[in-house]
């Protein structure tokens, strides 16, 4: 990719413990429903909070991985850009701060949607692998933004 | 008790739609033949096919993509692997359709495009893409623009 000095790298095992970390705080989220599961819905929260807005390396998920599991696993085989996690992370963000807004609002059809649809990105990206970014990212460009002026370039100038 | 409900509801589309992805994910799918020449592709094709990516900064499988094809251009005598940043590039991202990342456009020796790839293919999908060129017959490369 052009315009990216060697973006930070991760275990790509990492993320994807953390998705099944997150699937099942999700799951026990929804169980306990919006009272109960409210203090569990809050630390969720805060794990992609901590992975989207300061980085994975500072995701608490992250840092199990590091600390207790990786080393029982040895090295990777390879690294990968930490770009499409963390946006995975950004997304659940979204969702998570949705649901809380409807758990405090009292509204347990928005609480129960919104944490239902981050369970489905949680379990696709911990089951499959799921690449979130790759669906939603350019869906949501085209959306969002008309084409900035230098992308009318011809395509060599675009292109490693 | 709806928690549970919403679980396992979650869970079954959450599978559902994996599986489903798994399935279709990366398999060349033909489309009718339109010339590459608005492209703007100023790159040099290849002399039998060319493998023109749309990949994005957010989206690992593009770079297990983007390996792929270039081992497998690499190796094949004539064919050629281009990568473009979606990104940069909306215009054509509109124009062309193109939803997700990664998305393959694979084109014959005269640069028409012939098929399509959506989500990461495997190796065995490239090969499918340039056989499918193949077959499709040379007719095709008796355009001067592929020289």
């Amino acid at each position: 990719m052009p315009a990216t000095l060697t973006p930070t790298q991760v275990d790509p095992r990492g993320p994807r413990f953390g998705a099944a970390v997150t699937t099942v705080v999700l799951a026990a989220v929804l169980i306990l429903g919006p009272g109960l599961g409210l203090p569990l819905l809050i630390i969720q929260t805060f794990a992609f909070g901590a992975g989207s807005l300061l980085g994975l390396r500072y995701q608490p998920y992250g840092w199990l991985f590091r600390r207790f599991v990786r080393p029982r696993l040895g090295a990777p085989a390879e690294l990968e850009d930490e770009r499409p996690p963390r946006f995975a992370q950004s997304v659940g963000l979204v969702f998570a701060a949705v649901a809380l807004i409807g758990a405090f609002a009292g509204s347990p059809v928005v609480f129960y949607v919104a944490t239902g649809f981050a369970l489905i990105a949680a379990t696709l990206n911990a089951v499959f692998d799921f690449c979130l970014g790759c669906e939603l990212y350019l869906v949501g460009r085209r959306l969002l933004g008309k084409p900035s002026l230098d992308s009318r370039q011809p395509i060599g100038g675009a292109t490693r | 008790m709806t928690g549970l409900y919403v679980v396992g509801i979650a869970l079954v589309l959450a599978l559902g739609f994996g599986l489903y992805r798994k399935a279709v994910d990366g398999r060349v799918r033909a489309v009718r033949a339109t010339p590459a020449s608005p492209l703007g592709l100023d790159q040099d094709l290849g002399r039998t096919a060319t493998f023109v990516q749309f990949s994005s900064a957010v989206c690992a499988p593009c770079r297990v993509t983007a390996r792929v094809l270039d081992e497998v251009s690499a190796s094949t005598d004539g064919v050629a692997h281009i990568e473009i940043d979606a990104e940069q590039r909306l215009d054509l991202v509109g124009e062309l359709g193109i939803t997700r990342t990664p998305t393959v456009l694979v084109l014959d020796g005269s640069g028409v495009v012939r098929s399509r790839m959506v989500g990461a293919p495997r190796r065995q999908d490239v090969l499918a893409a340039l056989a499918g060129l193949a077959a499709a017959g040379p007719s095709m490369n008796t355009n001067p623009a592929a020289a």
